[in-house]
Parts: C-alpha cells; sequence; structure tokens
C-alpha cells in the first residue's frame, strides 16, 4: 500500500466494560477514499474519534500525517486538526449563522485573509457543491441534503489533507445520496485530499471507494477492494455485503462486546 | 451534575463537580485573549442576555419599590416616622434588595437561556463541530457569555435601583402624599456612596459571574439530549439561585 497518511496500529479501545475496537490495525493510504463499514454500533465512529484525537486509545497508536495524535496537547492536538475537515452525521452546522458565515468560520478563525478573499473563497467554495445563491439561508431552511453539502463545503475550505466522512449519506433521498456521493469524488481528486468515510451503506459504496475496511464484533474481518470484498468467501463479509440476515454477525445485543458509536466529546 | 461525574459516594460528587468547576473557570480565564472576536462575542451576549433582560428587570423593580414603600409607610406610620420611609427603601434596595432580586431574575431569565442554549449547541453537534475545526469553544463559546453575565448584572442592577426608586416615588409622593422634599433629602443624605451604593456594586459583580458561571458550566457539560438540556437548565436556575443566596450571607458579613 503506497504511503500511508494515517496509520492505525493494534488499536483497542474500551468503555467501562465493553470493549469496542480490540487489536485493531489499519492503514490509509495518501490520496484515496477508503471507508469504514460494519453493521451499526461496531465501532466504526469511534474509529473516526480517535483518528481526529477526540478520543484517546487504550491500546495502540494512531499516526496521522506523521504525528502520533495520542501524544499531543491540546494546542497541538488543535494545530493537527486544521490539516483535517470532518463531516459529521447530521452537518452540525451552526444554527445561528448563515450559510456563508458557517463556511467561512474557520477562515475568520484561522486565518487573516482580508473580508474581499473570504468572499470569494466561500462563493467559490458554495458554487463547487451546486449551492451558488443560498449564501444568505439559514440552516434550519436548507435540506438535510443542501445542509450536508454545506457542511462539505465548510469541512475542506481550509484546504485540508484529510477528510473525514461520518455517515455522509445516512437520512438522504436517492438523488441527494447521489449528489453527495459525486461530489466526496470531485473535492477528493481535485483538492488532493484523502478521504475516510464510516458508512453501511454498501451500494454508494461500490460505486465510490478505493479500498474498504469491514469491522464486526470489535475486530477487523476483512479489507479489501468493492470488488474484492463483494467476491469475499468469508461468511460474515459475504452476511454484511450482501445483507443476509442468518450469518456469524449477531444483530442481537450483546452484553460486553460491543458497543454504538461514543457520544461523548473531548477537548 | 448532568453527567460529568458519576462518583458511587454522594458526598464526594458536589465536592468533585465544585473542583472541576473550578477549573472550568480557569480555563475559560485562561482562554482570554486581547481580540476583537472576543470584543464583539461580548458585546453581542450583552446585547442578547443584558439588554434583553431590561424590561423584566424594570417592571419587577418598579413593583418592588411600590411594595417596598408601601410596607415600610405602613410600619413607620405606628412610630409617626413615615418621613423616612426613602431612607429605609434606599438602604434596603441598594444593599441588598437590587442586587439579590436582580441576580434571582437574571438566573431565570438569562441562565437558563444560556444553559439551554450551551446545551442544545452540544446536543445537535455543533460543539463537537467547532472542536474538530480546532476552534477553541470554551472560548468561543462559554467565555463571552461569562463576561457578558459578569458585566451584565451591574448595570441591570443599577436599572432595577432606578425604577424601584421611581416605583416608591410614584407611591409615596403620588399615593401617600408624602412631602418630595423630605423624601429626596432623606435618600441624599442617608445613603452612602461606600457602604451602601459599592456594597451593592461588588455583589451584583459576584453575582453575575456566579450565575453565568453555573448557567456556561452546566450548559457545555449537559448530556447531549433533550432531558440533558431540561436538566441542565433547571440545575442552573436551581444552583444559582441557592449560591446567590449564600454569597449574599457571606458577603453581607464583610461588608456591613
Amino acid at each position: 500500500m503506497k504511503d500511508p497518511i494515517i496509520r492505525i496500529r493494534n488499536v483497542s479501545f474500551q468503555r467501562d466494560d465493553r470493549l469496542i475496537l480490540d487489536d485493531v490495525s489499519m492503514d490509509i493510504p495518501r490520496g484515496s477514499i477508503v471507508a469504514i463499514m460494519g453493521p451499526s454500533g461496531v465501532g466504526k465512529t469511534t474509529v473516526l474519534r480517535l483518528i481526529s484525537g477526540q478520543l484517546q486509545p487504550a491500546k495502540g497508536s494512531i499516526e496521522v500525517n506523521g504525528k502520533e495524535v495520542s501524544a499531543l496537547s491540546r494546542r497541538q492536538l488543535y494545530e493537527c486538526r486544521k490539516d483535517i475537515g470532518v463531516l459529521l452525521q447530521n452537518g452540525a452546522l451552526f444554527t445561528d449563522l448563515t450559510v456563508f458565515e458557517n463556511i467561512a468560520t474557520p477562515l475568520r478563525e484561522h486565518t487573516r485573509l482580508p473580508e474581499e478573499t473570504i468572499r470569494e473563497r466561500v462563493m467559490a467554495k458554495l458554487d463547487s457543491v451546486g449551492l451558488a445563491g443560498t449564501e444568505e439561508l439559514m440552516p434550519h431552511s436548507l435540506s438535510g441534503g443542501m445542509a450536508r453539502r454545506v457542511a462539505l463545503a465548510r469541512a475542506v475550505i481550509l484546504n485540508p489533507k484529510i477528510v473525514l466522512f461520518d455517515e455522509p449519506m445516512t437520512g438522504l433521498d436517492p438523488i441527494a445520496r447521489s449528489t453527495i456521493s459525486r461530489l466526496i469524488r470531485e473535492t477528493n481528486d481535485q483538492m488532493g485530499l484523502t478521504s475516510v468515510i464510516v458508512t453501511h451503506n454498501v451500494e454508494q459504496m461500490k460505486k465510490l471507494v478505493d479500498y474498504c475496511y469491514i469491522l464486526a464484533t470489535a475486530k477487523l474481518i476483512a479489507q479489501g477492494t468493492p470488488q474484492e470484498l463483494m467476491h469475499s468467501d468469508d461468511p460474515a463479509v459475504d452476511q454484511f455485503m450482501n445483507g443476509k440476515v442468518e450469518g456469524p454477525i449477531s444483530f442481537r445485543y450483546l452484553p460486553g462486546k460491543t458497543d454504538a458509536g461514543a457520544s461523548q466529546s473531548g477537548s | 451534575m448532568s453527567g460529568f461525574f458519576t462518583h458511587k459516594n454522594k458526598l464526594l460528587t458536589p465536592i468533585a463537580e465544585t473542583g472541576h468547576c473550578g477549573l472550568f473557570l480557569i480555563r475559560m480565564i485562561g482562554s482570554i485573549r486581547l481580540e476583537l472576536g472576543l470584543l464583539t462575542g461580548t458585546l453581542q451576549q450583552i446585547y442578547l442576555i443584558g439588554a434583553r433582560s431590561l424590561v423584566i428587570i424594570m417592571i419587577c423593580g418598579f413593583f418592588v419599590g411600590m411594595v417596598l414603600s408601601l410596607q415600610s409607610i405602613n410600619a413607620l406610620q405606628q412610630f409617626g416616622a413615615s418621613d423616612q420611609v426613602s431612607l429605609l427603601v434606599g438602604k434596603s434596595l441598594f444593599r441588598e434588595l437590587g442586587p439579590v432580586l436582580t441576580a434571582l431574575l437574571f438566573a431565570g431569565r438569562a441562565g437558563t437561556s444560556i444553559a439551554a442554549e450551551i446545551g442544545l449547541m452540544k446536543a445537535t453537534s455543533q460543539i463537537e463541530a467547532m472542536q474538530l475545526m480546532a476552534i477553541d469553544p470554551v472560548q468561543r463559546i462559554a467565555l463571552p457569555r461569562f463576561l457578558a453575565g459578569l458585566l451584565s448584572l451591574p448595570l441591570l442592577t443599577a436599572m432595577f435601583n432606578a425604577f424601584a426608586i421611581l416605583g416608591a416615588v410614584m407611591f409615596s409622593i403620588g399615593v401617600m402624599g408624602l412631602d418630595p422634599g423630605i423624601f429626596w433629602s432623606k435618600l441624599q443624605t442617608g445613603i452612602y456612596f461606600g457602604k451602601d451604593f459599592m456594597g451593592g456594586f461588588w455583589k451584583s459583580i459576584v453575582f453575575g459571574g456566579l450565575v453565568s458561571l453555573v448557567a456556561v458550566y452546566f450548559g457545555y457539560y449537559a448530556k447531549p439530549t433533550g432531558e440533558g438540556v431540561g436538566t441542565a437548565t433547571t440545575r442552573t436556575v436551581v444552583l444559582s439561585s441557592v449560591l446567590v443566596l449564600v454569597f449574599d450571607f457571606i458577603m453581607t458579613s464583610f461588608l456591613i
């Protein structure tokens, strides 16, 4: 695998007495779109939170852009996050700011650009996600798909090296899903980004991603290109990729085994 | 608290929480930077939580002044000392009732609004988004609201006192027919700038800090659910009201 920008090595993560990730290792190659897939509640979002430094692993190491995330101070972590854009599941737009101000926030906070340049960059980003003309709207007047596209524009406004997507297509209609999917590919290729997508939507991922990791019961059970995984002989992979009810992945709650994505926020 | 500590020993929880709240205050103060963003953010919050509380403060102040003069005149008439009403009303207001009642109204009007707003930002992942954008939410969200509360309460207390005096004037002079000259001269000569006015001023600064600290703290550490936000607002108004009364006694014992 070529030059990984994110290296996850033997990471375990536990909350209370629940083991959420057990000895998980992944490499995310620079410039690629990688999906972390698995059933709901398996710990996919936890992996994103470990990469962004919101959570600390109990064991193992996470290297992002050559820096060990768990060893960074709060100030260093914030510095590191300037190279990481994140699109959260619901978009998480600031409800008291207009679309324009939402996208301009990272620029105002981290650069000293003149107002005219900020305006140009925000309008260009809005245009690139197909939302020119919405700059004065408030977030509550946007549809789910539009809010997700505004959040994407905000996530990449600082030209980060990595973008993390947490369930970017959940709750969207098929057209909005395809639009977001196309935008992720275009943004990734045009800006030379590395994208990590957490999802359980197999159909969209087959078309979009370069490489997949599949988590189940706290472990990494498979990895490969979508085509390789579609033809895998592993019963767990076959069950997940083809949506079968019967198989080694239980849909029942197993105490002490797994946990849904974490809800606490760190620094 | 709204979910941060889960000590099995119930006695330890409030102690741990007080310490955590103290650390949160230190973190807020440590994040102060002399920059335009903090100034504009604080001014905006002064408008939202201070200026928008003005109407309720003025109405309550007016009626408190009226009822205070009604009770005072009623009591003082028995001793033939009803001309002392402005002195009694003034001392009660400047020393105790002004700062305390304004702080309690502020806790109910602005404290709950701060806690609910920050709690809702947490529940909708806006705080998390801010952290992920390498923006410190303590500096951008909590600090301006804390400073706005600290600065607004003394100003609101001044408005409360002014309208309470107005209420007392209207009742004592307008309704009860007291001599305006005696009313104003007693007020002017009997109220001391240092002991009465400044005593209330220091109290209102401390109460402003307490109420806004409790509000931003409970909002910031609210559980990110509807129930968590509700609990944070309830705890804000209850705890800040209790703290205002406790600190009022402590400060009065030093200032008297």
